[in-house]
């Protein structure tokens, strides 16, 4: 083993770092190689794509990462995770500084880069609201369970049930259903009323996906104003209690992937001391920057509203740095908000769904702490110190919104963020 | 993702060799060896991976001698040690 | 001369000002006495410096005069400690605590000097302390490194999680607290930010580095803290860890130093420190000072590498000008009293320095000779430059 006195980690230098290589991400670093910058791209997963396009790009996209990774003035940086923030000087015009965890197998646990500006395109993560059931075995997210099927989980043969709300759900659907599940049921909590009124808001281009979707899933039974109220098994998930309007009924299944939607991940902002929106997403100006001067942000992170909005605000972001904004980008990125609200507006939870946890339910996964604990205590940081709930690996990342919605937390504020941003090798820290 | 068998590869399960896809991750070789659960909570119940994407941490494993390594962020590589925490 | 009105009703015997484990220990200890206690506190309960220290309960040695008296504090207070979590079981499964004692590692000749010499003292107060040899050590340790010469054990020390016993304290006085934070005192009287007064018999200032506020200049001073806290990892280490090299850096008295200090904690984390900057009171993770205090544990433990790193966090140590807490009237203020300045010592003297005061405040025989703790004595004596 490397005594902490021989290694040492590696520092790399660039014009721009870009950190996520989701569909924003890649649509800011092709035109920023085009103009000639040095870019650090950095991603958790060992490939492009992110979450949605996790399993392959489109093609175009594919052609134009492929000819991009090849490109001399990228140095990619996949497989890392950033563990911490470490600016470089207090002057104007310093360095903004990452420190990131290289994977297992290189000889140094750290790498350490540097540059003048920071893209942030740190995506979006699925919301997970409690119920009784939950941390069964075989229940997972509905992006969850999507992601989890692109990256091997045997999933054909099961019978799947999707719950939870938005067009995830669709899908997450379309993907374990192509993997050879039976997908008994999708339960869209929202209204028909809503979701009529979310098809008829639809563009050309969406409305055609949206039918195109629609009719690979033709047979399975898709519910409005339904939701699942338990998950039910002993050591795993052997039914679920499904809920519409006064009706009830069990159905069994082998699989249930449940999730609330998206929120946006902003945890590396916030340690920059990036401003949040009160909603909980960065802050950014029209033009994709941030409150702290040299970083941007781009994508799910600044406001969930799906990958023609991560597109162009990638772009828009890329202009920004390199200071050429142009009217089309600007304009793309203000019809993908348009579409972004639609989404909030019409996928709005509705109140039955902050009832279905009891005093038994676990809300802390990672330190087993129930809900009628947590009421006790007043506010997150006195329920922490007294419960230890979220003190546990995901620091609050699960639970922090959940004790939100359903207890009235005060969010982002309240849960001091500090690194590592992710729980990392003690090592990957020491190393100078 | 359609498998194909010319593309397995070896890895070890609690001491048992196992062959899986090579582009699977860690949580899905488990549950591809039958594994329902890979961790026990504090409170003794078994969990398996659950947000698919690296924020719940419900999924971590031993992996190479090193412990809360994330099964759902790691692929697979050829003689991986993995080892489920109880 | 005006009459004043005085109050019809009582809040409470004593109002107490500050929520850590101090102002439990002494709410606990009023209410022992039969007297009636509020507690103001802004924030959640221990969420102060009791929140960020590290429960370390331990005995401070007198080898060195000049810690004779932070000596005395320490085992009478570990005494009353002894007797709070031997009264039940329910007291020790809620503060955490375990018996994990204490090593102090020797690197070199000089160091296991130290530790043969802290040896003999605990064994002339007739309290438990063996040395071990390197064999030995390996032996209670296997991650230590293995050029150590030996190390102090010292088995009844323990450790705590002192948020939740402050909270425990504060039920079993049953304590009034008053979510608010204190901006006036008048006699008798605290007045609130949210504009309530609270009435008492006397007021007892427990705020830690904010009692500074109603102290002349100097008296107490921050001393910032860095902490490191693992996943679990059950069964790596047993006993609380710390280095006897501090030694060396006794005279750095400007400077920022690291010390190597580790403590495991009963579900398998581990609780990585110290480091030590003076006059720094912002919370702000220093990624240097964090880094250097890293290496010190590495150094020590070269496996602690391969672990998971959690949380690291800051926490803000009120010092006093002499190095000993504050315990007694207060200097400025009516009817008042006065239990700060612990620095690193909270925890383990919380509840000698509650029994001080409460004694003193009754006009009872003191336990402990008071003198040392008086908070005049920095008016007594100029500030050295």
């Amino acid at each position: 083993m490397k005594t902490v006195a021989q290694a040492s980690s590696a520092r790399r230098e660039a014009d721009v770092i870009i950190v996520g290589a989701g569909p924003a991400g890649i649509a800011a670093l092709l035109p920023l190689l085009d103009a000639g910058r040095r870019v650090i791209w950095i991603d958790q997963s060992m490939r492009a794509g992110g979450q949605i396009w996790r399993a392959g790009l489109p093609m175009d996209w594919q052609r134009q990462l492929d000819s991009a990774l090849r490109h001399p003035l990228l140095q990619t940086s996949f497989g890392c995770t950033v563990i911490a923030a470490e600016p470089r000087g207090q002057a104007p015009g310093a360095l903004h500084g990452l420190r990131l965890q290289t994977p297992a197998a290189t000889g140094s646990q750290a790498l350490q880069v540097a540059a003048p500006q920071l893209l942030l395109a740190l995506g979006g993560r699925e919301r997970h609201l409690p119920f009784p059931g939950w941390t069964l075995p075989g229940v997972t997210g509905a992006g969850g369970l999507q992601a989890l099927v692109k990256q091997g989980w045997p999933i054909a043969g099961q019978r799947v049930v999707l719950a939870g709300s938005g067009p995830l759900l669709l899908a997450a659907a379309d993907t374990v259903r192509q993997a050879g599940a039976q997908v008994l049921l999708i339960a869209e909590q929202a209204s028909r009323g809503q979701l009529i009124r979310f098809a008829a808001g639809l563009n050309a281009s969406k409305a055609t996906q949206a039918v195109s979707l629609a009719w690979r899933l033709r047979g399975i039974p898709y519910r409005a104003g339904t939701w699942v109220q338990a998950a039910i098994g002993q050591d795993r998930l052997q039914s679920v209690q499904i809920a519409q309007g006064q009706a009830r009924w069990e159905l069994p299944c082998d699989a249930l992937g449940i999730g609330f939607g998206l929120l946006p991940n902003t945890e590396l902002a916030q340690l920059l001391g990036c401003q949040l929106r009160p909603d909980g997403a960065i802050a950014v100006d029209e033009g994709m920057a941030s409150s702290v001067p040299g970083i941007y942000a781009a994508g799910e992170c600044t406001g969930i509203g799906g990958v023609d909005k991560s597109l162009a605000e990638g772009a828009l972001a890329a202009q920004s740095l390199l200071s050429s904004q142009t009217l089309a980008t600007a304009t793309a990125r203000r019809h993908a908000l348009r579409f972004a609200r639609h989404l909030a507006t019409h996928f709005a939870l509705r109140p039955e769904l902050l009832q279905l946890a009891d005093a038994q339910t676990l809300v802390c996964r990672c330190e087993d702490i129930r809900l009628g604990a947590l009421k006790a205590h007043s506010d997150w940081r006195d329920a922490k110190l007294q419960t230890r709930c979220g003190m546990g690996a995901c620091q609050g990342r699960i639970c922090g919104p959940i004790t939100e919605s359903l207890l009235g937390w005060p969010a982002q504020q309240a849960r001091g963020l500090r690194a590592p941003l992710q729980p990392g090798r003690l090592g990957a820290f020491a190393e100078d | 993702m359609p498998d194909t068998p010319a593309a397995d590869i070896q890895v070890y399960i609690n001491g048992q060799a196992q062959r899986v896809p090579a582009h699977c991750h860690v949580a899905a070789a488990l549950k591809r060896a039958g594994l329902a659960h890979s961790r026990r909570a504090e409170n003794g119940q078994p969990r398996a991976a659950f947000c698919g994407m690296g924020q719940c941490q419900e999924c971590r494993v031993r992996i190479d001698g090193l412990d809360h390594c994330l099964g759902c962020m790691t692929p697979v590589a050829e003689g991986m040690r993995i080892e489920t925490q109880a | 001369m005006a009459a004043q009105s005085l109050p019809t009703r009582r809040h409470a015997d004593v109002i107490i000002i500050g929520g850590g484990i101090i102002g439990a220990a002494c709410a606990r200890e009023y209410a022992r006495q039969g007297l009636s206690v509020a507690v103001v506190e802004a924030g959640p309960i221990g969420g102060g410096a009791t929140a960020a220290s590290m429960g370390h309960l331990l005995t401070v040695d007198a080898l060195d005069p000049a810690d004779q008296i932070e000596s005395d504090l320490s085992r009478r207070s570990l005494q009353l400690w002894q007797d709070w979590l031997l009264e039940q079981e329910a007291h020790r499964e809620l503060a955490e605590y375990s018996r994990c004692g204490t090593l102090w590692l020797a690197a070199d000749a000089e160091e296991l000097d130290l530790a043969e010499r802290k040896r003999d003292w605990f064994h002339k107060q007739g309290l438990a302390a063996e040395l071990l040899s390197p064999e030995e050590l390996a032996q209670a340790e296997p991650m230590l490194r293995r050029d150590l010469l030996g190390a102090l054990h010292v088995p009844d020390d323990g450790r705590v999680y002192p948020p939740r016993v402050a909270a425990r304290w504060l039920q079993e006085a049953q304590a009034k607290v008053f979510r608010a934070r204190a901006v006036g005192f008048e006699g008798a009287s605290v007045r609130l930010d949210d504009g309530r007064e609270l009435w008492g018999a006397m007021t007892v200032i427990c705020t830690g580095l904010a009692a500074q506020e109603q102290l002349p200049t100097g008296w107490l001073l921050p001393k910032k803290g860095h902490l490191a806290i693992t996943q679990r990892h059950p069964g790596r280490v047993q006993h609380q860890l710390v280095e006897l090299g501090y030694l060396k850096r006794a005279h750095l008295v400007d400077q920022d130093t690291v010390s190597f200090n580790l403590q495991p904690r009963p579900g398998g984390q581990l609780l990585i420190g110290s480091s030590r900057q003076i006059g720094r009171d912002d919370r702000e993770l220093d990624p240097l000072l964090l880094q250097q205090m890293l290496r010190q544990a590495l150094h020590y433990l070269p496996g602690l590498a391969e672990l998971s790193l959690l949380r690291c966090w800051t926490g803000v140590r009120p010092a006093s000008r002499d190095g000993q807490p504050l315990i007694g009237a207060h200097p400025r203020l009516h009817r008042a009293w006065l239990a700060t300045g612990h620095e690193g010592l909270g925890i383990t003297t919380a509840l000698a320095t509650a029994e001080l005061l409460v004694q003193l405040s009754l006009g009872q025989a003191t336990t402990l000779k008071p003198a040392p703790f008086r908070p005049e004595r920095f008016q007594e004596s100029p500030a050295h430059a």
